[in-house]
């Protein structure tokens, strides 16, 4: 262990962390500003009751959002001040932009949500939450422009012993950005759609307040539909520029060994990274990978064994998330095909253990999130910035091994810990109904 | 136009609004268990920033996101010398964000004292580090081309430690202030006295930052130079005064209005007295980070002021909108009867 493995390894747990409420953020604010808008269009107390209920759970998961959001932007510098000198003049842009669009919209407007029932129109509050389901994706779109400068460097060049940004515009039309961004806003509206879906399903299972979740079902299961395709959609179009861009990264998520050309997909294989090769590998579909990559069957796909030993990702991580997280957004999408049936036909309480598999399927989607993110960054690996940077070259100088070591057992603890808090908390309020989940008041609902 | 100039002074008044805006939070966190002897006071002291900490938070967000985009190697150096006080920085921000959110959520006594620690703590730490950082600053870190030389230990000097106290008493007084205005009753008078009582003591905390500053640091050079910029630290004094006069006179809003103007301009004073440096060295004057030496390329310099210019305004209309919305008092009976209230 050395200051780079543990500042690596810290950056990915505050990153993975960080990240268990980000996605719900990105989804459950466009979900909660429809139910108002439904509330303010029809004047129906059952949607404000719906806006009430799931913003209550939205507020306990955005306040860890927020405050881990902050260290992001700490580390950059704390642990990364050779990354963070050497591509400052671009990186640092789209970070500062995030904090002036997005970020004081969205904590300003949450604060008019939160707090302010009374104290502006009824057509405002729900302004107010679309403000924050806005700036909540702007934010998220600004992130993924750095973290796409990161993965697909452009417009700049290297002077004066650093990257300096010479076209702004090619920083934020980055299509590997974009694509990122279009991937994981939909990825986190997925994950909200399960949300919804699993929390109401238990409520159905007790049989209380059946109108109400009925309704919040219905609604979240057109989302999850809806997101889970486009997921599907826009990974394929993230996964074919990633073929073009990161051919390394491209290599290790299908475990291609050798270069070929019309390169079969192998629905099966497990990858040897001692050997450089395949343990097994069987029921190829010819060409089908070439034809992914490149729209043409007969298009050569570079094998890992062509880049130089110490340009290369690690496979088996990258391979193994990709392939699952493949699988479960293929899960999502049947799944939620299937809720919306049985939920369009009234026909969801008559089938128990479906409802019993959504209330267990929460968890799923936050775990193809962050799967995605293994393979994003794990495949970038060894670069920092795709053949720019290495992430070795880009930890600080200053840090020793007891600094380091401090504030990863200090995150672990403070994080294991809120984390922990967290949760008890969302599942506590999501399982009391709508009438009961408010506190510091002892009478029973009041609108 | 010297755009180095321009973002130097975005970069003052960043901060300078940062502390105006999070330290009346920051020092009624410190305060809420003093000032509230029942739940429902501390409820009440905790809900008088309710809406808008989260928003005042994120002018330090942008503090930092804008020394990055505008002087990175201020940035990489900044964060990564000072890794430890700003690690627990980040820990207090972290806590008492989640206390905020947390407290109210059970009725137990004793989860709700647990998170009042919390709120204390999480408030008075980066409040004390806020300090001791910038007295460092001001004084200059122990750096030269081979890097940094410094520890823990060696942050907290004498100077370091009288400006961490002096950002904790100013915190404190201000905080005093925000509750005072912001509350009725019992709660209220009790803050105003409270701010009456902390000024003795914040009044000698300044004096003392003052007087040492002259030995520590070399602020005051650019002072000597041209003494029209006298009047940002005449401006803090006055306005500290005026605090104590406006209190005397029972007006404490205006109080409140003087206080903010203090905050400003001891943040005013200490920029003012660091150009061109951001973070001079105390060991070699040419490996003093500068406004120049430390920048951003001119066009990424061009593209962030066209940025700033265009949406800061923006944010601030939006804000002043939001205060506007949120004036009054906050009572017992709106919080009791908000079911969203923390």
């Amino acid at each position: 262990m050395d200051v780079l493995t543990l500042s690596r390894l810290q950056f990915a747990i505050t990153c993975m962390f960080h990240f268990i409420f980000v996605p719900l953020t990105l989804g459950l604010s466009v979900l909660v500003a429809m139910m108002e808008t439904r509330y303010v269009l029809t004047g129906n107390e059952m949607y404000k009751r719906m806006t009430k209920f799931w913003g209550k759970l939205f507020l306990i998961n955005f306040a860890l959002g927020v405050v881990t959001g902050i260290t992001m932007e700490f580390q950059f510098g704390m642990n990364w001040a050779e990354y963070s000198r050497y591509v400052g003049d671009i990186f640092g842009a789209p970070l500062a932009i995030e904090a002036t669009v997005a970020f004081f919209m969205e904590s300003v407007f949450i604060g008019v949500w939160a707090f302010g029932w009374d104290k502006v129109s009824k057509r405002f509050h729900a302004v107010s939450i679309w403000l924050v389901a806005l700036a909540t994706n702007l934010s998220g779109l600004w992130i993924l422009l750095a973290n796409g400068w990161m993965q697909h460097p452009v417009g700049y060049v290297l002077r004066n012993g650093r990257a300096e940004m010479v076209d702004f515009m090619a920083l934020i039309t980055n299509p590997f950005g974009l694509l990122k961004f279009g991937h994981q806003i939909v990825s986190g509206y997925t994950v909200a759609g399960f949300f919804v879906m699993g929390v109401s399903a238990y409520h159905l299972l007790k049989a209380r307040n059946r109108d109400f979740f009925k309704a919040s079902f219905g609604m979240a299961a057109v989302f999850a539909l809806v997101a889970s395709i486009m997921v599907g959609v826009i990974g394929d179009f993230h996964a074919a520029d990633v073929a073009k861009t990161q051919p390394a990264k491209f290599a290790a998520m299908e475990a291609v060994w050798n270069s070929c050309n019309n390169a079969p997909m192998h629905l099966i294989a497990f990858p040897d990274e001692k050997n450089e090769c395949n343990l097994v590998t069987a029921l190829p579909v010819p060409g089908l990978l070439s034809f992914l990559a490149f729209h043409d069957t007969n298009a050569q796909i570079r094998g890992i064994t062509s880049f130089p030993k110490d340009e290369r990702p690690p496979v088996l991580p990258v391979f193994l998330s990709f392939r699952l997280m493949v699988g479960l957004g293929t899960l999502f999408i049947l799944l939620s095909a299937a809720a919306l049936f049985l939920s369009k036909n009234g026909l969801l309480e008559k089938y128990p253990l479906f409802l019993k598999l959504l209330v267990l399927c929460i968890p799923l989607p936050y775990i193809a999130n962050q799967l995605g993110w293994v393979v994003s960054e794990v495949g970038r690996q060894p670069w920092i910035v795709y053949g720019i940077m290495k992430t070795s070259d880009g930890v600080s100088k200053s840090l020793d091994m007891s600094q380091v070591i401090g504030s990863l057992l200090g995150f672990t603890l403070l994080y294991g810990l809120l984390g922990f808090v967290d949760i008890y908390l969302l599942a506590k309020f999501a399982r009391k109904g709508p009438e009961e989940s408010h506190v510091g008041a002892s009478n029973a609902f009041r609108n | 136009m010297d755009l180095h100039i321009v973002w130097f002074v975005l970069w003052g008044v960043l901060w300078g609004v940062y502390f105006m805006l999070d330290g009346f939070v920051l020092g009624a966190g410190m305060l809420h268990r003093v000032l509230g002897k029942t739940d429902m006071d501390r409820r009440i002291v905790i809900n008088s920033f309710g809406p808008v900490w989260d928003g005042n938070e994120v002018w330090l967000v942008t503090a930092g996101g804008a020394t990055f985009a505008a002087f990175p190697t201020t940035y990489a150096l900044m964060f990564s010398y000072l890794y430890t006080p700003l690690l627990l920085l980040l820990f207090g921000l972290i806590v008492r964000g989640v206390s905020f959110e947390f407290r109210s959520k059970e009725e137990s006594a004793t989860w709700r004292g647990c998170w009042d620690w919390a709120i204390v703590l999480s408030s008075f730490v980066p409040a004390l580090l806020f300090g001791v950082a910038f007295g460092n600053i001001f004084a200059g870190l122990p750096m030269d081309q081979a890097g940094y030389h410094g520890s823990l230990i060696a942050l907290l000097n004498p100077y370091g430690i009288v400006s961490g106290l002096l950002f904790v008493m100013l915190f404190l007084e201000h905080g005093a202030l925000y509750v005072a205005v912001k509350t009725v009753g019992d709660l209220s008078r009790r803050a105003e006295s409270l701010a009456r009582t902390l000024w003795v003591p914040l009044l000698v905390v300044a004096v003392a930052f003052l007087g040492y500053t002259n030995f520590a640091t070399k602020l005051y050079d650019n002072y000597m130079k041209a003494p029209v910029l006298l009047v940002a630290p005449l401006l803090a004094v006055a306005a500290l005064v005026g605090t104590r006069l406006l209190l005397g006179a029972g007006n404490t809003l205006a109080a409140f209005a003087a206080s903010c103007v203090t905050i400003l301009g001891v943040v005013g004073t200490g920029v003012i007295g660091l150009f061109p440096n951001l973070i001079p060295s105390s060991m070699d004057a040419l490996s003093s980070l500068t406004i120049y030496n430390s920048s951003s390329s001119e066009y990424t310099l061009q593209i962030m002021t066209g940025v700033a210019f265009t949406f800061v305004p923006v944010v601030i209309l939006y804000k002043i909108w939001v205060y506007r919305v949120f004036r009054g008092r906050v009572t017992a009976e709106a919080v009791a009867a908000d079911h969203e209230a923390y």
